[in-house]
């Protein structure tokens, strides 16, 4: 046994120079943002090719870090615990707590700041064509900057501090792209819609990092030495059993209630599809790799507190698989009554950020982490190419029934890289998609969550039915409105007598372009990540066996109790668990399950993987494709052949009448927010305050006022007329003198008054000092 | 001794703030300058808090800071007000209370 105890001992683990500096990350492009801001304007690009070249050293410099990680890990042995490359510095300290800033480099992270630096460059290269001649180009490509630099700090974020510190600036910086446009209503609303809303969430954040911070303080800084705010350790502290159930409960309820805001889940989804308002390119960084990931990736974080908090694979539901599984179907049914391309792509967003928590809540972390790795290619890449319709065939519209169709022709490319995303999208089997996709839905059947299983495949057939709709109505049929105005002369002339859009296009600067495909900006960006959305599932194929499960390898952690020096003191021999793993029969008390052994600690939750069968995935592409071919069939009687049956479907039958006004109204959740919480609370509030006015408080005043008045009579009658007469006349003579005497200084100028006041101090605080001393 | 630069610092800022109140026209920069004069006041208290080691300074800071947040509410919703009815926030223009 010993010998074989030797064979797995664990390895020094290797770093590198990147892994180490790893925090440089965030602050490169912190640091443009300052420079865009201070200089930006008066650089040859406008301040353009620094947050470009930042985000690029940002890429360099996580690429380098995720490869140095990579030899980490392959140097590792096999049941090792690979450790997380962290490092921290004091902050500050108040009050005895100590506050601090630095990295915690795990391959999660790592996945995740590839991804934010590599689109957020792509995204940047996209807005040089995309907003040309913008008003205010210089501060979209600061904030841009800044909002990719919030991101990449909360992904390095060491402990809870440093990650809302990242998690703010990205609210704010949303607030500042989606109302990019503030001089049109709707989109300054959508802007305060979006920062509200997620601020609504952002309370659960502050109260869940509270509430976990007192529980956990004392335990790590006994047995690990770091503070209660440090992600190392409240994972660690999640997993021993220590916490009371209570505690860890509330804080893993509280932290997800700001995951339910900042990812978008029902019911606080209502804010993505209006922040549709802000440029494409924002939308796109927003939507695949940056602000709505954020929520998911602090489960992803926090993990074992999760995994512990919500009884995850304790029990058959919990609140993360049941939010999950609702915004799955509550957002797809709404990407059907969408007419704005946009807003399709939005719906689409929020039902795939469901699949990512409902896997995350019942266990299935590989495969959601993957998809938030696949899902920010194919989604950045849908963005982009409604973007580049928007710009290029339609005239900055992005209405699919009135100014889209027929586009296939126009847009060779942007079509043949929308066609692959939205395959990886809906997840057919080679593209991204069906890697990840199908192995949440896969693992949540695996671990017992059947009825969230079936939800993830009605799922999929709607995703399939509405990209397939949207795909119908922006690339085929006939050209409609703006992008038919002025395709050709003939064309033209054919459609004047119906189009409505004709006399605002005759006049437009462009009209003599028609649709074209856009330029190279636009469409290299499209290519490169449509080329992703087409191989970015090769990097853990889980059909093709286990040596393509490079995943699962380099970012899941592995679940081995690790000795902790201060624990191993107590009594038991180090090297135990590794002598343990190697003893097959021993080895589950060497993995953390829901109780630790509590000689040691683990970091991670122990999870299983559903072996693949090709018989599953075959289901899933099947259901997949009758969800297109369906959807397929209708679009073309209902927008081309404008069959009777069809059309008009919705107003005639009562049922369908009644659920597409439901649909198209939101489920009528802005009204409840608005009217009902809004004005249900502050409305009661005011009419109890005038309540309290009127018969309270007027009750008192007209009282005393009675009391005040008899008072006043005998006071007027015997002092006022005989002594105080005097002293007001004689009073009221030396008040006009000094009036006179002072009335220069009256002069109405309020900055005088400021000098007067100010000078006034001055001369106090001289007296002040000269009686003191 | 570290107090010494804050002090000097916050005395700098005061002063800054102090000539922007009495000199700048426009009612934001105004109110721009009475938040420098605010924040000078929340250095001293911090560095006082420095050399004493006590946390009543730090209290007091942010109690300050909840004070000024709500003052600039207050501020430049007063601003808004002159600007709808006057169409300009020049300070020197207002003088209707010229005694």
């Amino acid at each position: 046994m010993f010998a074989e105890a030797s064979t797995v001992a664990d390895k020094a683990l290797s770093s590198g120079w990147f892994l180490e500096h790893a925090f440089i990350i965030p602050i490169i492009p912190a640091v443009a943002f300052a420079l865009i801001i201070f200089f930006g304007k008066k650089l040859p690009m406008k301040g353009s090719e620094l947050g470009i070249l930042s985000m690029l050293a940002s890429l360099v410099f996580s690429v380098g870090a995720a490869l140095q990680w990579i030899s980490r890990v392959n140097g590792a042995a096999k049941e090792q615990y690979v450790e997380p490359v962290i490092r921290s510095w004091t902050w500050w300290d108040s009050g005895g707590f100590e506050f601090g800033i630095g990295q915690h480099i795990d391959g999660l992270s790592l996945t995740i700041l590839v991804v934010v630096a590599f689109i957020s460059s792509l995204v940047q290269i996209y807005s040089l064509e995309y907003l040309r001649g913008d008003r205010r180009y210089t501060h979209f490509f600061a904030s841009l900057t800044l909002f990719s630099a919030g991101m990449l700090n909360m992904v390095v974020a060491e402990n809870m501090i440093q990650l809302i510190l990242g998690w703010e600036i990205m609210g704010l910086c949303s607030f500042m792209l989606i109302g990019h446009w503030w001089e049109e209503g709707a989109n300054s609303r959508a802007a305060l819609k979006a920062f509200f809303t997620t601020r609504t969430g952002d309370i659960g954040l502050l109260v869940g990092t509270s509430v976990l911070f007192f529980s956990a303080n004392s335990w790590t800084q006994e047995n690990l030495g770091v503070s209660g705010f440090s992600i190392r350790g409240l994972s660690a502290w999640a997993l021993t059993g220590d916490p009371s159930h209570a505690a860890i409960t509330v804080g893993a309820v509280a932290l997800f209630i700001a995951c339910i805001g900042k990812s978008g889940q029902f019911p606080l989804h209502t804010w993505l599809p209006d922040a549709m308002a802000g440029p494409t390119p924002v939308s796109s960084l927003l939507h695949s790799s940056t602000m709505v990931v954020a929520g998911v990736f602090l489960v992803g974080r926090l993990y074992p507190v999760f995994f512990e908090g919500m009884n995850i694979l304790g029990s058959g539901v919990n609140l993360i698989t049941v939010i999950g599984g609702i915004t799955i179907v509550v957002a797809a049914a709404l990407a059907f009554v969408q007419t704005d391309i946009k807003k399709v792509l939005a719906y689409s967003t929020v039902s795939q950020l469901g699949y990512m928590m409902m896997g995350l809540g019942a266990g299935a972390w590989l495969p959601a982490v993957f998809h938030i790795f696949t899902h920010a290619f194919f989604k950045a890449c849908l963005f982009l190419a409604a973007g580049s319709i928007s710009h290029s065939a339609s005239h900055h519209s992005f209405e699919m029934k009135k100014d889209m169709g027929g586009l296939r022709k126009f847009m060779p490319i942007t079509f043949t890289t929308w066609v692959i995303s939205t395959l990886a999208l809906c997840g057919v089997f080679p593209f991204a998609g069906f890697f990840s996709k199908d192995e949440i839905i896969d693992n949540v059947g695996h671990n017992g969550y059947t009825v969230f299983m079936v939800v993830g495949l009605v799922g999929a057939f709607m995703t399939a039915a509405y990209m397939t709709r949207a795909t119908y109505l922006t690339f085929f049929g006939e050209p409609r409105g703006a992008s038919a105005g002025e395709s050709h002369d003939d064309h033209g002339d054919a459609h004047a007598t119906h189009d409505p859009h004709d006399a605002h296009d005759s006049h437009d600067a462009h009209a003599s372009h028609g649709p074209h495909e856009s330029n190279l900006l636009i469409t290299v960006p499209l290519m490169i990540l449509a080329t992703l959305a087409l191989s970015a599932g090769l990097f853990n194929a889980t059909p093709f066996g286990k040596s393509w499960e490079r995943m699962a390898k380099w970012v899941e952690p592995s679940s081995v109790v690790v000795e902790d020096m201060a624990r191993a003191s107590v009594g038991e021999t180090r090297g135990a668990p590794s002598a343990i793993a190697a003893e097959e029969s021993a080895h589950k008390d060497s993995v953390c399950g829901t109780s630790t052994p509590a000689t040691g600690i683990c970091y991670a939750p122990q999870l299983q993987h559903a072996p693949f069968k090709w018989a599953k995935g075959a289901m899933s592409v099947f259901i997949v494709l009758m969800g297109m071919l369906i959807s397929w069939l209708i679009s073309v009687q209902m927008y081309t052949k404008k069959s009777g049956f069809f059309v008009g479907l919705t107003s005639r039958n009562k049922v369908l009448a009644l659920g597409y006004r439901f649909l198209v109204n939101k489920y009528y959740l802005d009204h409840l927010y608005e009217k009902v919480i809004v004005h249900g609370i502050a409305h009661p509030i005011a009419k109890a305050a005038y309540w309290v006015n009127q018969n309270i408080l007027d009750g008192i005043v007209n009282s005393a006022g009675l009391v005040t008045r008899r008072v006043a009579g005998w006071v007027y009658r015997n002092v006022d007329q005989r002594v105080v007469d005097g002293a007001v006349n004689g009073s009221g003579a030396v008040a006009r003198g000094t009036g006179n005497v002072l009335r220069p200084v009256q002069s109405g100028k309020v900055s005088q008054y400021g000098a007067l006041l100010f000078a006034a101090a001055a001369v106090a605080g001289l007296v002040l000092i000269i009686v003191n001393t | 001794m570290l107090v010494n630069q804050f002090l000097i610092l916050a005395a700098v800022l005061f002063c800054i703030g102090v000539y922007g109140v009495i000199a700048r026209r426009n009612a934001v920069m105004v109110l721009m300058s009475i938040e420098l004069i605010l924040n000078s006041v929340n250095i001293n208290f911090l560095a006082f808090a420095l050399r004493n080691g006590s946390v009543d300074g730090h209290v007091f800071a942010l109690y300050i800071i909840a004070v000024a947040a709500a003052e600039v509410g207050v501020g430049l919703a007063l601003v808004l007000l002159v600007y709808r009815n006057r169409k300009s926030i020049a300070l020197d223009e207002l003088s209707e209370m010229k005694g």
